[in-house]
Parts: structure tokens; sequence; C-alpha cells
């Protein structure tokens, strides 16, 4: 009867240490793929912002300044030696947009140019999928995380190695960036 | 964030058990209607308390509604998008393109695959979701949405739809939607049979077993009445809740309860009625597209038989949780540009 017993609680431990492993593992792997789709997106805006300033710099003689910081931030990013220099620049970047993206709406010859609205809306999107793309990464640390610090998963966690991964911040400039809205036709009341 | 999570596992099983309760007693009614149709025209009865015959009607039935259950859960996207006269939507305009791109942003804010995007072609503006997982979902807009919602209302409302895909909604009310259909038309089926080729048709046999075969008829006959009345109860019963929590999860995805509220008050102000939406997939759209279904009775007749929560009260909702939120601080990400 005894060993009956101590079997059932060796199974019962060892069920246990499978599934909270197996959902240690799945909450890993979420971060990793909610990171990637974070990187697709920043690559597609590396893609995006070339043919757009080519686009405007005609109509926008007087923004040099803000064309320049644009083109600067984004080669920086797509040249960055490490991660960290990389999420600095790309972070410049989201502001260098948002600026410009604030000056076009001085431009209405822009509202009548095909090519640079098709741009724009592509631009729009990336921007709006980088940061909800961020808020799911963020989203699946904190799940992650809260997973690796509470008991008894924590002790799982620590024999196998699995740490706690880093929020992406926003920078602090970008919330002081006014929003901008980019939608087409339909005017909106705020 | 993290009892939201558990919330929507919740959501998820509690979806799965009503799917196989519902396909189980859909399945259970189909083999009544056959064993009744076994007594009335078929080979079976009763003789001296023993079954006499073989219940080659309940077989059929059992296995067409196994075979039928089969269907609607692989094919019932399909026959929903037909019925509601849906197309694939494909980037021929801007906003058909802005349309595409924002079912991305909010597939990527609900960490679910991208649903595929169909389109109806009616000026009232309106959406809904359907599929049997979120790897085989649809989501279907009106053109009157597309045309009338700006980027952050649409934002709001494909949120909604895409909370509907991740709670595994769509599944339960694709099947509703399709086997009430299924129901009814067996029903319709069955009382043709049962006045044409039932009760007179027989010679032989004593009273009793006449008697027993006309009771089980008629058990059956009610039954066939009342199912189309009751899974359409089940249907608005199921449905209401979801709309509540769906508006909900579309906040917690934009973080921005404006978005939704936005897009609420837009449609409660056009109040128009779609015009290829029948009464078997009203339950599936976002606000009900039927005719007069917009005036907001909240008596318990009108909570009793409508498929969805009065408007007025989602939009009440909704600027209460706008309040809360202008109450907090900017949490860490709170910057989006819509």
């Amino acid at each position: 009867m005894g060993s009956w017993i101590i079997i059932g609680i060796i199974v019962l431990v060892a069920l246990y240490l499978t599934l909270a492993y197996n959902s240690l593992v799945r909450m890993r792997n979420s971060v990793q793929n909610a990171w990637r789709q974070i990187d697709v997106q920043l690559r597609r805006r590396h893609d995006l912002i070339p043919n757009l300033v080519d686009s405007v710099k005609g109509y926008m003689q007087f923004e040099r300044n803000t064309l320049t910081q644009v083109i600067e931030a984004r080669n920086r990013a797509v040249d960055a030696p490490t991660q960290e220099v990389r999420l600095q620049a790309e972070n410049q970047l989201t502001a260098g947009l948002g600026r410009l993206f604030a000056l076009m709406e001085n431009y209405p010859q822009l509202k009548a140019d095909e090519n640079v609205l098709q741009l724009q809306e592509q631009l729009t999107t990336t921007e709006n999928q980088i940061a909800f793309a961020r808020q799911a990464y963020n989203d699946a640390v904190l799940e992650l995380n809260n997973r690796i610090e509470t008991f008894p998963a924590n002790i799982v966690a620590n024999q196998f190695g699995f740490h706690p991964a880093d929020y992406f911040q926003a920078p602090v400039e970008e919330q002081i960036v006014p929003k901008v809205d980019l939608s087409l036709g339909t005017p909106r009341a705020s | 964030m993290t009892a939201r999570h558990a919330d929507f596992r919740e959501l998820e099983r509690r979806n799965r058990r009503q799917t196989v309760t519902l396909v189980f007693v859909f399945v259970v009614l189909f083999c009544a209607l056959g064993l009744g149709l076994d007594f009335v025209i078929g080979g079976l009865r009763l003789s001296d308390g023993h079954l006499v015959g073989f219940p080659f009607l309940t077989i059929l039935a059992l296995i067409i509604g196994c075979v039928q259950s089969l269907v609607s859960y692989y094919g019932g996207a399909a026959l929903v998008l037909t019925s509601a006269h849906a197309r694939k939507l494909s980037p021929d305009s801007p906003k058909h393109q802005m349309v595409l791109d924002v079912v991305q942003e909010m597939s990527l804010a609900s960490r679910m695959p991208a649903p595929r995007a169909y389109l109806i072609d009616d000026p009232a503006p309106n959406a809904f979701a359907t599929g049997r997982d979120p790897q085989h979902s649809v989501i279907c807009v009106t053109q009157g949405l597309v045309d009338q919602m700006d980027r952050e209302e649409l934002q709001g409302v494909l949120g909604h739809e895409l909370a509907h895909i991740r709670d595994y909604d769509i599944r339960t009310m694709m099947m509703i939607a399709v086997l009430v259909g299924g129901v009814s038309m067996l029903a319709d089926f069955f009382m043709r049979w049962s006045f044409f080729g039932g009760f007179g048709a027989r010679d032989d046999s004593d009273n009793e077993q006449r008697e027993a075969g006309a009771m089980v008829a008629v058990a059956v006959f009610v039954l066939a009445l009342l199912a189309p009345l009751f899974s359409q109860l089940i249907a608005m019963a199921v449905s209401r809740q979801r709309e509540y929590l769906a508006d909900a999860s579309s906040v917690e995805f934009t973080r921005n309860p404006r978005a939704l509220l936005r897009a609420l008050e837009h449609i409660a102000r056009t109040e128009s009625p779609l015009a290829n939406a029948s009464r078997g997939i009203a339950h599936l759209f976002i606000v009900n597209p039927l005719e007069g279904a917009a005036e907001d009775g909240e008596g318990f007749f009108n909570n009793l038989f409508s498929t969805h929560p009065p408007l007025s009260r989602r939009i009440q909702r909704l600027r209460e949780l706008l309040r809360e939120r202008m109450d907090v601080p900017v949490t860490v990400q709170s910057s989006r540009q819509s």
C-alpha cells in the first residue's frame, strides 16, 4: 500500500515536471517568435524608407534636414554592429519618421501623388505592425517572466536554465511625438 | 495580463465543450427523427413490448447526422461565406489595401495567425469572423464598413473579430449556423413525409400498435416543430455574452477603447440592415444585421430573442473602460499611431 502511494507521488511529480518544462519551452518559443515578428517589420521599414524619401524629396525641398536624419538613422540601423546600437537607431528612426509624417501634412501636393500615398499606407501599417508586434512581444515576455519567477515553476526554470527575457522599451521621445493620422479619405474626429 | 490570458484559455475550453454538446444533441435529434420515421413509414413496430423490424431509417439518420456534422466542421466557413454572398477581398483600391493591412496589424496585436479577408458588397457597415480554428479563420467585412470607417475604427472592429477567433467563438457560432440550417431543413422534410406518406398508409396491425406508433410519431412531430426554435434560442443565448467579451478583448489588443467605441457609435447612428443576412447567420455579425434589430429595447423579451446585446449597452461599457483608462497614468507601451 505504502509503496503504491510513493509510486503515485513520483508519477505525479514527473507529470508536473514534464508539463511545467513544456509550457516554459512554449512560452520561450513564443517570445522568440514575437521577436521575429518585430524584426520582419523593422526590415520592411528599412526597405520602404529610401523609396519614400526619393518620392517626397522633390516636394519637400525645405525639409532636407528631416529627410537626411531619417535616411541616416535608417542606415545606422541597417549597419548596426550590435543589437543595442541597432535598437537605438531603430528608435531614432521611429521618431524621425513621426516628424516626417507630421511635416508631410503641410504639403497638400503629396496627397495627390498616388505613389506617395501608397508608400505612406505601407509605412503607416509597418509602423503600426511594429508597435503591435512590440506590444505582443512584451505580453509574451511578461508571461514567460511571471512563470519563471513564481513558485513552483521557478524551481523547474532554474534547473533547466530558463532566463527572464528583456522587455522592448518604447523610446521616451517617441511618446512625445504627436500622433499622426495617415488614413485615406475619411476625416477623423478627435 | 496573465489573468486575461487564463480567461481566454477558459473561454476556448468552454467553446470546445459547447461545440461537442451541440454536435451530440444534433446527432441524437437526428436519430430521434429517424426513429420516428421508422415507426411511421418504415418497417419498425412494437409487438408485445418488443421491437420488430429493422430500424433502417434510424441508422440512415445516424449516418447522415455524422456526415453533416463533419461537412459543417470542415466546410462550414465556405457555406457561411456563400450564404452571405461574400467574395475574397483583394487590394484593388487604397481602402481595400488598408483593410488588408489592418487585418495584419490586429493579427499581430492578438498574436493570432492572419485570417483570410472577405468582402460583402453591401452599404451597411458590419463584419463577422468564422472558421473552425484560428489557422482556418476568415474575417468578412462589408463595403459599407470599408467606406465609412477610418483606420482607428477598423482596428477596433477587426480587433473584436480577432477576439472571437482567439476564443474559438467562431467555431461554435459556425456550427450553430450550419446545423441550425440543417435542423430546419430536416424538420420541413419530416413534416412533409408524415403528412403525405405517414399516418394513413398503414393497413394491417391492431390498435395498440397503431397507438404506440402514433405516440412516437407525435412526439417526434413536436420535436421537429420545436427544433428550429430551440436551436435559435441556443444561438441567441450563447452569443450575447460573447459580444461583451470580444469588445473587451478588442480594447486589450488596441490598448485604445476609443477605437471600438467610435466604430460602434458610428454603426448605431447608421442603423442600416444588411440585404443578404439570413436569420441563420445573423448571430455571427458584430452588430445584428437584421431589419429592425438595431432598436435598443432592453426588456426581458427583447433580451431573450435577440442574438446581440443592445448597442447602447455595449457603447456604455466601452465608455466606462475609456474613463478608467483616462484615470491611469500612461503605461510602458501606450504610444500608438493610427
